[in-house]
């Protein structure tokens, strides 16, 4: 996937002027946010349980290196592999070796975050086989060549008009009069579509929500069951997940789950949550024969001894995104890389680099609702802040904006010669609005008065600290 | 060095601990063998036949339906009423699963086959061998005798549930599994199975069905 | 009276950057409401401004040096208040981690931190005032600041006060916890975005039907004025603790007598 986050004041205004997008945004603004407050205030313990995911996660994380131990010897002892990949490369090479090995020519896909961060498709179709999303999101999505918007509502940026249009193109069988106008039908669609590519397909690729070490089993969360499909009709099922998806046992994952639903689409539970363990046992009518886990990397491990180790406990509700009124204003295409929002403004700097991301975690009002709504408590605003602090640090924050602030905390540093600047400054700011209270233009501050009038200041601009020193002196 | 080794050697780093500390490796193990349970919501804890009701009232509320039977005897004529009330073909797929088997389809106009499912099966039956009353989950367990595609092929799923097998929460659950599959281990597929299939991918409009059953019933036995 | 003298707290007034430059009346509202609330009044004139400017572009080298001066200029008073819950939420939570590798300071962070109020939840939650004696007739409506909001808890504290104001009508915004896009250096950094989220904002007080719009944080004040004077609403613009003193003699942000 191209990543473009460099550009995201570009891809801002790009996306802000999208009449389409826009209208599509609308859906999430409407959507989530009041489905997630009443299923949490539907739940008396909800609080307290995030309080639980929290400490299980914090407590995983420091054990790490052990439960992944434990895990793998589980997944093991029940017939399956586990591959370990350092690198998203690594992760990939893994994978199409396995497929190799089956003789895959398509492989059907479960939606999974991973797979888009490694470029799992790309990479596949380079190397000769056809990869199929089964999640309707990413259905739609794959046919329209984009990368996922969200990360549980992968198409969330898309119209009906515009689904029906990709599904057109793409069936080329679709009878023309075909009604295909409402949601229904193009449900419908896509469902006939995909019950064939599951049937052929010869290897199924999921991600995981939960890997859990006290049984060795893989947790995959869908309301379609797409993910099912994906996992019990070919031969073959590779899970590939991340080093931080380690839970420690089924209880532990009972807490958390109570959380996801509810965070992500205000669900008490999602319609389908299938825990699976090793390849189909001796006697079983159905399931796959083999069975891997490729367990990915790619800097986790690094993050975990840093101040953004918080952010490994995210279980990718994507609460944080839907809250955020930055990402209700752009969509998640303007983040410039896979994942979106406040999360992807903390991790995309250590994916791929801060000098790629800068943008990001910089594109934030710290107005706190992220923070608020996370399940897992991460100090979203907090991270960003220090993504911040590095790029102050390697000077890579923009020079203006260097000067700027540090010409400001010249002034700021000292009372004295700051109360004597901005009496003058308030003065002319003050003397050049009288009678009209405010700006409509003001040079330095183009950014503002190109959409807001810019209040003077009261009165005659006498400063606070100038009025009451007056009024000491006079008492 | 294998990536295995990498990874697990920079978590050590990160985290500053080395391989021989036991102090940290009788804590994880003290978790596995004692699993925990964290806070369990009281909605569920309650008396059985509250149990039953809620369960029955939270799985409608994501749009499964449900009958309830006195005994496993009463289970076809159920189901043959279901498929008829709903214009369904009287044919059903099922595994071999003992409970079903042993009850007396043939007193039914019902057609009963047997084995997994290849997609072509409009009715799948399957046995739950829980449910969960916090939020109307049906459990099914993969075994000889439950394929599990029958849960997810066929436009209907009529799941069975013993009423007695109806937990508060997902915690006793666990528990029971592990007594009989043994400590550590679960069957290859567990599925917790809330309502139809459904797909909000398309404007936020929620819709039934998307790849599994686009129906779901239940019968709830005792 | 030396007696009546010594129970008094003494209250040091943060007063914020934006309060001194452009509504000192905030300013003089604060000293007002603290003094009712039974303390003594100063304002120390070693101070400029939080430092989050500089704390949220990341550079710490110059957020720590104005919170040494702020620490010292305020730490000998009984309670530090602030007519703003966003520089309250600086000063209270932020100043602390600053000092993570320097231990005298950040003892003398917390200790400081502990003393720092937004001025409306002071009088409420501290004070234990009740009502206020002020007159404003008219409708208007409350936007909840992000910080003041989540950092420090003010929700109920100023509609509480709002209440007991002779004449006036509190008609709750729909939305009035959602950002309304000012964000410090984000408006000038983020133009465009800053734009969008505050036309939502003023959508939904245009709709309120509310007369006056207030709120405890002059930088969305000023915000929210801006947008609202640009799009020619004639929702007027105030600062809660105006209103709350019953200093409303001047002209709304924004407006001259004549507007």
């Amino acid at each position: 996937m191209e990543i473009t986050s460099n550009t995201f004041k570009k891809n801002a205004r790009e996306a802000l002027a999208d009449p389409a997008l826009q209208r599509a945004m609308s859906h999430v603004r409407s959507g989530f946010i009041d489905k997630r407050a009443r299923a949490a205030a539907a739940l008396p313990e909800f609080d307290e349980i995030r309080d639980t995911g929290r400490d299980i996660k914090n407590h995983t994380l420091a054990h790490l290196d052990l439960y992944l131990e434990a895990y793998e010897d589980r997944v093991r002892s029940a017939g399956g592999e586990v591959h370990y990949a350092e690198t998203a490369e690594s992760a990939l090479e893994t994978v199409l070796g396995i497929c190799r090995k089956a003789n895959a020519k398509t492989v059907t896909k479960g939606k999974s975050m991973i797979a888009e961060e490694i470029g799992l498709n790309e990479y596949l179709e380079e190397h000769g086989i056809e990869p199929v999303e089964t999640d309707l999101g990413e259905y739609i999505i794959q046919l329209r060549h984009e990368g996922p918007s969200h990360i549980i509502a992968p198409a969330v940026h898309l119209n009906k008009d515009q689904v029906e249009e990709s599904f057109r193109a793409a069936h080329t069988d679709l009878p023309a009069d075909r009604d295909l106008s409402e949601p229904t039908s193009l449900l419908n669609e896509a469902r006939g579509i995909l019950r064939e590519r599951f049937l052929a397909a010869d290897v199924g690729i999921t991600g995981a929500n939960f890997l859990v070490a006290e049984t060795g089993t893989s947790v995959i969360v869908t309301n379609e069951g797409n993910g099912d499909l994906t996992q019990i009709l070919p031969r073959v099922h590779i899970v590939v997940a991340s080093i931080e998806k380690i839970v420690p046992t089924l209880n532990d994952v009972s807490q958390i789950m109570r959380l996801l639903a509810r965070s992500a689409t205000g669900q008490d539970l999602s319609v389908y949550t299938t825990f699976s363990t090793g390849p189909r046992r001796p006697d079983d009518p159905d399931g796959p024969d083999e069975y891997h886990v490729v367990i990915l990397d790619n800097g986790r491990s690094e993050m975990l001894g840093s101040e953004f180790k918080e952010a490994l406990r995210c279980i990718r509700c994507g609460a944080c995104m839907n809250h955020c009124p930055v990402y209700q204003a752009v969509g998640g295409h303007a983040y410039g890389w896979v994942y979106p929002g406040p999360i992807g403004a903390v991790l995309d700097p250590q994916l791929i680099g801060i000098e790629k991301a800068g943008n990001l975690p910089n594109a934030s009002t710290f107005c706190g609702r992220c923070e608020e709504v996370c399940p897992m408590r991460i100090p979203l605003p907090k991270m960003m802040r220090h993504w911040r602090e590095k790029e102050f640090e390697r000077h890579l924050s923009p020079a203006t904006a260097r000067y700027g602030i540090g010409l400001w905390a010249f002034f700021a540093r000292r009372p004295r010669l700051y109360q004597w600047a901005t009496r003058w400054a308030m003065r002319v700011l003050a003397n050049g609005a009288i009678g009209k209270g405010r700006y409509t233009s003001l040079p330095l501050a183009g950014g503002w008065t190109k959409y807001r009038d810019f209040p003077s200041p009261e009165g005659d601009g006498r400063t606070f600290q100038e009025q009451w020193a007056a009024r000491r002196k006079s008492a | 060095m294998s990536d295995r080794e990498t990874i697990l050697g920079k978590i050590r780093r990160s985290l500053a601990v080395d391989t021989n500390d036991v102090g940290r490796r009788a804590i994880v193990i003290a978790r596995l063998e004692g699993t925990p349970r964290g806070i369990v919501p009281k909605r569920g804890q309650l008396p059985a036949e509250q149990r039953v009701s809620l369960f029955s009232k939270m799985a409608e509320k994501v749009s499964g339906s449900v009958g309830r039977v006195a005994k496993p005897e009463d289970v076809p004529r159920a189901v043959a009423e279901f498929l008829r009330e709903n214009n369904l073909p009287a044919a059903i797929r099922t595994g071999g699963d003992p409970l079903l088997a042993g009850m007396p389809w043939d007193d039914t106009q019902v057609e009963v086959s047997h084995g997994p499912s290849d997609g072509g099966d409009p009715v799948g039956l399957s046995h739950a061998v829980a449910g969960v009353a916090e939020t109307g989950t049906l459990v099914l367990t993969s075994g000889p005798d439950n394929p599990t595609t029958l849960n997810f092929l066929p436009e209907t799923h009529i799941v069975v549930v013993a009423a007695e097998d109806i937990a508060g929460d997902y915690e006793t659950v666990w528990d029971d599994l592990q007594k009989r599959h043994g400590k550590g281990h679960l069957p290859r597929t567990v599925n917790l199975v809330t309502g139809p299939s459904r797909s909000a991918d398309i404007e936020q409009t929620l819709l039934l069905g998307a790849h599994g059953p686009r129906r779901l019933h239940i019968v709830v036995v005792g | 009276m030396a007696d009546e003298k010594a129970r008094r707290p003494k209250v040091g007034l943060f007063v914020t950057c934006l309060v001194d430059l452009f509504r000192p009346t905030v300013g003089f509202a604060a000293v007002k409401l603290i003094e009712a609330a039974g303390c003594d009044v100063e304002v120390p004139a070693a101070q400029t401004c939080c430092g989050q400017p500089a704390f949220n572009s990341g550079d710490d080298g110059d957020t720590r040096a104005i919170a040494r001066g702020v620490i010292k200029a305020f730490e000998s008073y009984d309670y530090v208040v602030a007519p703003s819950g966003s520089c309250g939420g600086m000063l209270k939570l932020h100043y602390a981690g600053l000092f993570n590798d320097d231990p005298a300071w950040k003892a003398r962070a917390e200790a400081f931190g502990a003393k720092v109020h937004e001025l409306v939840s002071f009088l409420t939650d501290v004070r234990g005032m009740k009502d206020v004696a002020a007159r404003f007739p008219g409708s208007v409506t409350y936007h909840d600041s992000c910080a003041g909001l989540r950092e420090l808890g003010i929700r109920d504290q100023p509609r509480q006060l709002l209440g007991s104001v002779e004449g006036l009508k509190l008609v709750e915004l729909k939305d009035a916890n959602v950002c309304c896009g000012f964000g410090g250096t984000f408006c000038v950094k983020y133009p465009d975005i800053s734009n969008a989220i505050v036309e939502r904002k003023t959508e939904e007080i245009v709709a309120s039907g509310a007369e006056t719009l207030l709120a405890g944080d002059m930088g969305c004040l000023m915000n929210m004025a801006g947008k609202l004077q640009r799009e020619n609403r004639s929702v007027s613009v105030r600062h809660v603790a105006e209103v709350l003193a019953d200093m409303t003699d001047v002209p709304p942000i924004g407006e001259t007598r004549e507007s």
